[in-house]
C-alpha cells in the first residue's frame, strides 16, 4: 500500500475524522463569518447601485451564492452516494447525507429570496418557467433524499437508499443550470460565467464571489459538524466513541459513571 | 479493486447512464412543445395557439406606449426587431417596464391585438452601475454619429 493510499485510508476512519473534523469545521465558521461580513458589507454599502433595478439588485449577494450552493452541495452528496455505493465506505455515506439538509436549506433561501425580488422587478412572485420548475425539483429531490433516509430504520441502508435516490437525482443538474439557454424562460442568463467574460461590474463582483467563497465555507463547517454527529450515532457501540462520549461525560459532570 | 465492486461500479454506471439518456430524450422532446413564450414573429406565422391563452415575448418599442387618461389601461407595441405586435393592458406594471425593455405578457389575440392579462418585466443578466450604463450609451451615441458622418 502507497502513502497516498495508506494517508486515505486513515483520514477515512471514523476516529481520525471526528478529530480532524472537530478541529477543522470552527476554522471553516469563522473565516465563513469574516468572509461573509466582508462579502455583505460590500454587496450592501460599498457596491454601486444597478443603472436598471437601482438598490433592488443587491438581493443578488445573497441569492446567487445560495443558488451556486444548492447545486455544489448537491454534486457533493450525489458523488460521497457513488463511492458509499460502490466501495461501501461508511464516511461517504454520512457525508453524502449530511450535506443535502444543508444544500435544501441554500435551495429553499435561493426560492424565496428569488421570490421577493422577482415580485417588484417581474411582477410576479413565482412563475413555471424552466429555471424556476427545476429549482423548485431540486428541492423536492433534496427532501426526498431527508425523507428516504430517515424513513429507513437501519441507518447503513438508509443511507444507501437515499443515496441511490440522490445519484438518479443528478439528471436535473444541468437542467437547472442551461434552462436558460435551452428554453425562452422570465429568469435571466447567467450573469458569472466561467468562460468568457462575465456580464456583471468588477465593483460588484467581487462582494458577489466573497460571498460565494463564504457560503461554502460554511456549507463545509456546517457538513463537518454534522458528519461528526453522524459517526458518532454510527458507531456507537465501538471504543473510540464510548470513550468520547464518556470522556465528555466525565468532563461535565465530574467522575459519574457510564450507565 | 474486488469482484463485487467492480460489479457494483458497472451497474450504478449503467443505470446513470439509462437515466442520463432517458432525461436527455425528455429535455429534446421538450424543446418543442415547452415553451415558456412566443415571439411576434412566431405569432405571425401561426406557431402561437390562436384562440388560447398563450405568452407574448419581445421588448417594448420605443415611443410607443400610450397611457390611458382615466383608467389603468396602457397601450403600446411589442418586437422583436422583425415583426411588431400592439398589445394592451388594464393593471398594474412592474417596475422594470418601460421602452426598450423585455416583457412577457400573458393574453390571447383578440381582432389582431394582443390582450394581455398579466405583464411582467424581464430582466437580462446585465449588471453595473449607473455611471457606466451612461458611459456606454454616450460612447454608442457617439459611435453611431460617427457612422452617419462617414455615410
Amino acid at each position: 500500500m502507497n502513502s497516498l493510499t495508506l494517508w486515505f485510508h486513515k483520514i477515512g476512519s471514523p476516529r481520525t475524522f471526528y478529530r480532524i473534523a472537530g478541529a477543522v469545521a470552527p476554522w471553516c465558521y469563522g473565516a465563513a463569518l469574516a468572509l461573509g461580513a466582508v462579502g455583505l458589507y460590500g454587496g450592501l454599502v460599498l457596491a454601486p447601485t444597478d443603472y436598471q433595478q437601482g438598490d433592488a439588485y443587491r438581493i443578488i449577494f445573497i441569492h446567487v451564492p445560495c443558488a451556486w450552493m444548492g447545486l455544489f452541495a448537491y454534486i457533493f452528496m450525489a458523488a460521497n452516494a457513488f463511492i458509499a455505493l460502490v466501495w461501501r465506505i461508511k464516511l461517504s455515506e454520512i457525508l453524502s447525507m449530511a450535506s443535502a439538509p444543508v444544500g435544501a436549506a441554500f435551495t429553499f433561501i435561493t426560492l424565496v429570496t428569488g421570490s421577493l425580488w422577482g415580485k417588484p422587478m417581474w411582477g410576479t412572485w413565482w412563475t413555471w418557467d424552466a429555471r424556476l420548475t427545476s429549482e423548485l425539483v431540486l428541492l423536492f429531490l433534496y427532501l426526498g433524499v431527508i425523507g428516504l433516509y430517515h424513513a429507513i430504520e437501519d441507518r447503513r441502508q438508509a443511507a444507501r437508499a437515499a443515496g441511490f435516490l440522490a445519484l438518479i437525482g443528478i439528471v436535473n443538474l444541468p437542467i437547472v443550470h442551461f434552462s436558460v439557454n435551452w428554453w425562452n424562460t422570465l429568469h435571466q442568463g447567467s450573469t458569472v460565467r466561467l468562460l468568457g467574460p462575465s456580464k456583471i461590474d468588477a465593483a460588484m463582483l467581487w462582494p458577489l464571489l466573497t460571498m460565494a467563497l463564504a457560503t461554502h465555507l460554511y456549507f463545509f463547517g456546517s457538513l463537518l459538524l454534522r458528519t461528526r454527529i453522524g459517526l458518532l450515532e454510527l458507531d456507537g457501540g465501538k471504543d473510540w466513541a464510548r470513550s468520547i462520549a464518556l470522556g465528555e461525560s466525565h468532563e461535565r459532570a465530574g467522575a459519574r459513571t457510564h450507565g | 479493486m474486488t469482484p463485487t465492486r467492480k460489479r457494483r461500479l458497472i451497474v450504478i454506471s449503467l443505470v446513470l447512464a439509462a437515466v442520463a439518456v432517458a432525461a436527455g430524450l425528455t429535455v429534446l422532446a421538450l424543446q418543442q412543445n415547452m415553451t415558456y413564450l412566443f415571439s411576434p414573429s412566431e405569432v405571425e406565422i401561426g406557431r402561437a395557439p390562436a384562440s388560447a391563452r398563450f405568452r407574448l415575448g419581445g421588448i417594448v418599442l420605443e415611443k410607443s406606449v400610450k397611457r390611458s387618461n382615466d383608467s389603468l389601461r396602457i397601450d403600446f407595441i411589442v418586437t422583436d426587431r422583425f415583426k411588431d405586435m400592439p398589445v394592451e393592458y388594464t393593471g398594474i406594471l412592474p417596475d422594470l417596464f418601460r421602452e426598450g425593455q423585455s416583457i412577457v405578457a400573458t393574453g390571447a389575440m383578440h381582432d389582431g391585438r394582443f390582450v394581455a392579462t398579466e405583464v411582467l418585466a424581464k430582466h437580462d443578466e446585465t449588471y453595473m452601475p449607473k455611471e457606466v450604463a451612461d458611459a456606454i450609451a454616450k460612447a454608442k451615441a457617439k459611435a453611431r454619429k460617427g457612422a452617419e458622418a462617414r455615410d
